[in-house]
């Protein structure tokens, strides 16, 4: 097994890209967009009124102020007009580019950020790769996909048609006076990013990338090539979103994507069905983003208190409980009543509240909780919801039971929607609209109000034009995802005068349940990030070995099981003949038939087509042992054959001994302790002579 | 109902504690249909109560809800999964398997596509035994389209005429299959005459619908983003005012077989007016007042309290179901090609009948166990061997042997180089030959045959090359597809070693020679190749005999 990791992504929006090797099969795991890049281009100029001019900018002051900034000149500021103004490119992964589409044979997509990247991938005539997905995550990530395409037509509306075959924007970045911040999200840290840039995909290219896949539910066993039995297990990071369990005739693996033990909407994290694997290939990246580094840089794990007394006493139950516990989740909750009531506040001084956060799970969330909060306050604020798929991906929510928590099916059970929202949704309190040009938005229209408007990069969409027009109200609120470096971000709209408030959501394991986990789960072997073996220290964990991979670095993983099991069917195993050994009575060997073949993940022998040689017993082909002479003689002279023992020492100073037959034709034996050689000249001496051997030597 | 009836009482009562599991929809839609159950039982009826509602409540939250082909670990051994069945919203099939072992069991299904679900959808599976049900086995339907119309077109005439249309259902499955029938129909005809439901029971369970789409038909999942088929238009709640109220309408009322409750309240109430219709929708248990007016044409039927009730409305049968039919059921087992088949639930000679059929067309064992009959079948199960490395690689390249008696046989017997070692107590292994003796702790010991072959007289102009030419053409002209790889003094066949032997005496070599002035060829080969070398050594000794008489000739 083979893995290399092609990027480690960044955050939830920008999920890690592996390729995976196993029994010969290219896997790829997860085709992402670096979204975050898109900042460096310039968002589409709406005149909405609201000059920036109005409200004196304090930027330009600030800057000739420091004495620091005016040195170095390279390292200006930048301001909004260093942003490339021209139709998007998008950054896909770069190393990805670099292996031959044609040569991957599976394709597995963990969550739907995941699949933002693929129809680039299937646009390659040679892609023949099978895709594997969940089906909420194939709908939910088409959804996003169309939702890009369609917030990027204004691009292509305000620019035109460009050029298709090369980006001009690219050319005029490579000047000295570029900022280096930008340079560095165009070119990379090594400077060969630019092959990376694509061109956004279409529709068709987004139907015709769905048409290729092929959806799964969680656990439920597809079967590659006969070889691979695919398992898609739930990661609970958001809903659709999995881990991968993959069987193979030489062990099993599993993959653990960005995870989250106990969510608040989506299925749970399924920890059963990734127990005691051979190989644990660890992807959660997500402590790279959180601060959770100690002083020395390296949490302990003896910082959590309990850590010493649950690997040595409790049992394994215990454990997977401690794993659960809602610590995290009440967290979440905290943080999304935070968002909520901050936006109550605003709307309580006439401001007005912009949502710019596009993970669905989130967004469902918090339109819950915010319509709950209208619903028993006096508060009287429309909540609207724009976006190309609002109202399509919000009917679907309401039909995905099987994908959703446990609490929220069990309401579901009892004839409550699993979303609170959809009821108010149909009291026409929340407002669907795909577009802010939409017909009958100007009417129902009324602020303040609280606005869910996609994209969270404030490049794209929605959010774009109501950014500008609420940017200089400082009663106003912008709720932005954290992780997406909001400085580049906010550029084109500076100055703000409106709140800002950033919140990070859980993305992925905290650092210091890993070793838990993996008590818990017991791999074999487990794989983990350099960055997240640097940073906790698993050497006291009973698994065999740890390895740590690196981005673009290709790791060979030794196979653990010696052997290979085969199963072979009854009747066939009652069909072979078998032979006694020579004191040996424990023993019992017999040369195999019928066919190979690989089924369900499976070596198994059966019933061939062939059996043509019925002609008796098949004589042996392999012998083993020594011959002894006078029990061959007694063998011969009972067919009828005489010879007589000769002793002689060979050159090379080997014991020989030879058998001269003279009747009933002339031959010889030739023994030593390794080998015997049966010298006639007539044929059916040589293979009386064999039937001898046969009865004083072991053979198959 | 009829599948999940008991178990309240089972759970609850006998004190039943494993696990129970139920598809999405099953579970959703239980609890409605065991309450109902238990209040027609109880409160109509006054029959003595099997189960309380928080018995119900108890048992229900013991149930695991499982979605279609996900895998589960029931234990060690047992693993399960749902395939979709049709029939109702939440049935399911049920494939299990123990060890090598599997079955696949069907409570009802349906092989075709109806207004709202799918038809049964499964993998093709090995399996040792299908049960399936049989409750059609011996009814071959036709397309359902012409009983649709008819159906409409009855109960279009009905209220056209100005009377009611009662249409006694099920609160799951055929309401809203022919709701969403008459709802369509009521849009393309301009209709506005109102469709009730009775109980709030379907208007619930018509919720469910709505939200478990991913169980509905394909077509349904298709329009379901625009416009969900389950918001009927034309729908409204019914009142019990309603009874009596002037105008035409049509009602779908509980229980189905008007054996109780509303829609036989409703039914007294309808009857006597030639005007109005019932239609029935499905089947009746004997003794019910649906069974009888399905019957005949009965004029007056006794109610069950005594009371009789004049019947002038039309009657009309609903003449499609939601179980699959002979053709279904033939199809399914031929799909699935079972070891065995056992059928289940259906009236005995049709079960006969079905049984002789798939015994004789299909060529599989059939049972039709009655109850408290056990039946056994033979399962499946493998012998696991663990195999070397080397043996897989050798099985995984091909090894073509060509065979040339009478047509030329092509044979790839790569497995028989593996040897299959058993010792007592410990897992069986699969090794390549040569591995064999490693196994044992023996040494290898090679036999082999060996003659040094005079292969052509001595002569002045002797060219070795040539001559080991000329006899590599001699063997390929008479051993076919022989791979002969030939150098200066020496030729190799397979295992076959032949090299020119220019020693004086060689102990290889027989006494006495044909010619005594010889070219000699020292010949080695494995008891592997035993044939072929014996083959080899006769083109020689050809070759010998020919040269001997040119030779002779010449002197």
């Amino acid at each position: 097994m083979e893995l290399t990791c092609l990027s480690k992504g960044d955050g939830f929006h920008y999920p890690p890209c592996h390729m995976l090797n196993l029994c010969g099969f290219r896997i790829l795991i997860d085709c992402p967009l670096d979204l975050s890049a898109i900042k460096i281009f310039s968002p589409v100029p709406y005149d909405v009124g609201f000059e920036a001019s109005e409200y004196p900018s304090s930027d330009v002051s600030l800057d000739a102020q420091d004495p620091v900034q005016k040195k170095q000149k390279l390292e200006r500021q930048l301001t909004p007009a260093d942003l490339v103004c021209a139709e998007p490119w998008y950054k896909t992964v770069k190393a990805l580019h670099l292996w031959e589409a044609s040569l991957i044979d599976v394709v597995l997509i963990s969550n739907p950020m995941g699949l933002l990247g693929l129809p680039f991938l299937t646009q390659n005539p040679g892609f023949c790769a099978k895709i594997y997905m969940t089906e909420a995550t194939a709908k939910i990530g088409q959804f996003m996909m169309e939702d890009l395409v369609s917030m990027h037509k204004e691009f292509r509306c305000f620019y035109g048609p460009g050029d298709s075959s090369y980006p001009g924007w690219i050319k005029d970045l490579d000047s000295e006076e570029v900022p280096a911040l930008l340079k560095k999200v165009v070119f990379g840290e090594s400077g060969d990013d630019l092959g990376s840039w694509m061109r956004l995909y279409s529709l068709d290219d987004i139907e015709s990338c769905m048409k290729k896949v092929q959806v799964v539910k969680f656990a439920e066993e597809v079967c590659y090539n006969g070889t691979l039995i695919i398992k898609a297990l739930s990661s609970g990071l958001d809903i659709g979103a999995c881990n991968w369990l993959i069987n193979g005739p030489n062990g099993s693996l599993s993959y653990l994507s960005n995870s989250i033990l106990v969510s608040l909407h989506a299925r749970n994290f399924d920890i059963n069905g990734l127990k005691g694997t051979d190989v644990m290939v660890y992807s959660d990246f997500s402590c790279l983003q959180s601060a959770e580094v100690t002083e020395n840089g390296c949490i302990s794990p003896n910082t959590d208190n309990n850590y010493l007394s649950t690997i040595s006493d409790n049992k394994d139950e215990d454990l997977a409980a401690s794993l659960l516990n809602t610590e995290d989740s009440l967290e979440e909750m905290e943080k999304l009543a935070f968002v909520c009531s901050c936006a109550a506040e605003s709307a309580d001084a006439g401001g007005s509240t912009l949502i710019t956060i596009t993970r669905v799970g989130i967004v469902l969330q918090l339109l819950e909780l915010m319509s709950d909060y209208i619903e028993s306050s006096s508060l009287k604020v429309p909540i609207f919801v724009i976006s190309s798929v609002a109202e399509e991906l919000l009917a679907y929510t309401k039909t995905i039971p099987e994908w959703l928590c446990d609490q929220r099916q069990e309401e579901l059970i009892l004839g409550e929607p699993s979303f609170d929202h959809l009821k108010f949704n149909k009291d026409k309190k929340i407002h669907l609209f795909p577009a802010i040009h939409s017909p009958n938005l100007i009417t129902s229209w009324q602020e303040p109000c609280i606005v869910f408007a996609p994209h969270c990069s404030l490049r794209l969409g929605p959010s774009v034009q109501l950014l500008q027009r609420w940017r200089g109200d400082p009663k106003s609120l912008l709720v932005l995802e954290d992780g997406i470096s909001s400085g580049l971000a906010l550029l084109p709209f500076r100055p703000v005068a409106m709140k800002v408030l950033q919140c990070s959501f859980l993305s992925g394991i905290r650092l210091q349940k890993l070793p838990t986990l993996l008590s818990v789960l017991q791999p074999k072997i487990v794989l983990v990030p350099d960055a997240v073996s640097q940073r906790i220290d698993l050497s006291g964990m009973k698994i065999n070995s740890i390895l740590s991979f690196s981005e673009n670095e290709t790791l060979h993983v030794p196979r653990i099981a010696d052997n290979t099991s085969v199963e072979i069917t009854t009747d066939l195993a009652s069909k072979l003949s078998w032979r006694k050994l020579r004191q040996r009575e424990n023993f019992g060997i017999a040369r195999l038939k019928g066919g190979l073949l690989m089924e369900d993940g499976k070596h198994r022998l059966v019933t061939g087509l062939e059996q043509e040689e019925s002609s008796g017993k098949a004589r042996p082909l392999r012998y083993w042992g020594t011959v002894a002479q006078e029990p061959l003689l007694g063998a011969l002279l009972k067919m009828g054959i005489k010879g007589s023992i000769e002793h002689s020492t060979s050159e090379n100073g080997l014991e020989n001994s030879i058998i001269h037959i003279a009747n009933p034709s002339s031959g010889l034996i030739e023994t030593s302790e390794m080998c015997t050689a049966i010298v006639a000249e007539d044929k059916n001496v040589a293979s009386q002579i064999l039937q001898g051997i046969d009865e004083v030597l072991d053979g198959i | 109902m009829d599948h999940v009836g008991a178990l309240p009482y089972f759970t609850e009562v006998c004190g039943y504690n494993g696990p129970i599991y139920m598809s999405y929809p099953t579970k959703a839609l239980s609890p409605l249909m065991l309450e109902d159950y238990r209040r027609v039982m109880v409160d109509r009826r006054g029959e003595e109560e099997l189960f309380t509602t928080t018995h119900i409540t108890n048992c229900m939250k013991k149930v695991i809800a499982i979605d279609l082909k996900q895998t589960i670990q029931v234990d060690e051994d047992l693993q399960i999964r749902a395939y979709y069945a049709g029939h109702v919203l939440g049935a399911v099939m049920v494939y299990a398997k123990v060890g090598d072992a599997a079955i696949v069991y069907t409570g009802d299904y349906n092989m075709t596509t109806d207004r709202h679900l799918g038809a049964a959808k499964i993998d093709r599976l090995q399996l040792d035994l299908l049960i399936s049900e049989s409750t059609y086995a011996t009814t071959i339907r036709g397309s359902k389209y012409p009983r649709e119309r008819e159906f409409l077109q009855a109960v279009h005439k009905c209220v056209a005429g100005g009377g009611k249309a009662l249409i006694p259902s099920f609160a799951l499955g055929r309401a809203q299959e022919l709701c969403m029938l008459l709802d369509d129909y009521w849009e393309r005809m301009n209709i506005k005459v109102p469709i009730y439901f009775s109980s709030g029971l379907t208007i619930q369970a018509n919720m469910y619908y709505k939200m478990l789409i991913s169980w509905t038909s394909q077509n349904v999942k298709e329009k379901h983003n625009t416009h969900n088929p389950f918001d009927f238009k034309n729908v409204k709640d019914f009142d019990r005012s309603l009874i009596h109220a002037p105008g035409p309408c049509v009602l779908f009322a509980t229980p189905g077989m008007l054996c109780a409750g509303f829609s036989l309240e409703v039914f007294k109430h309808w009857a006597p007016s030639p005007l109005n219709l019932v239609a029935l929708p499905g089947y009746s248990v004997a003794g019910t007042v649906g069974h009888k007016l399905m019957a005949g044409k009965p004029t007056t039927v006794d109610l069950y309290n005594g009371t009789k009730v004049d019947v002038r409305c039309k009657i009309h049968q609903v003449a499609f179901s939601p179980h699959t039919d002979a053709k279904g059921i033939m199809d399914l087992t031929k799909f699935l090609s079972p070891k065995n088949v056992v059928l289940v639930h259906g009236e005995k000679p049709s079960m006969m009948i079905l049984k002789d059929k798939i015994t004789s067309e299909l060529d599989i064992p059939c049972f039709v166990p009655a109850n408290g009959e056990t039946v056994s079948v033979a399962s499946t199960t493998f012998v696991k061997a663990n195999a070397s490395d080397m043996f897989l690689k050798s099985c995984s390249n091909p090894n073509l042997k060509f065979s040339n008696s009478t047509q030329l046989r092509v044979t790839d017997q790569r497995t028989s180089d593996g040897v299959l070692v058993i010792e007592k107590s410990k897992k069986a292994k699969i090794v390549y030959q040569d591995e064999v003796s490693e196994l044992l702790h023996e040494k290898n010991h090679v036999v082999s045959l060996a003659y040094c072959c005079p292969v052509k007289a001595k002569g002045e102009s002797d060219n070795d090359v040539d001559l080991i030419k000329q006899l590599s053409a001699k063997i390929l002209k008479t051993v076919s597809g022989a791979q002969i790889h030939e150098s200066e003094d020496c030729l190799q066949v397979g295992s076959f070693k032949g090299s020119l032997c220019l020693k004086e005496k060689c102990m290889h070599r027989p006494e006495i020679s044909s010619c005594s002035e010889a070219v000699f060829l020292c010949c080695n080969w494995s008891v592997a190749d035993l044939e072929l070398g014996w083959e080899i050594i006769n083109v020689m000794k050809l070759n010998l005999d020919n040269t001997c008489k040119v030779k002779g000739d010449l002197l």
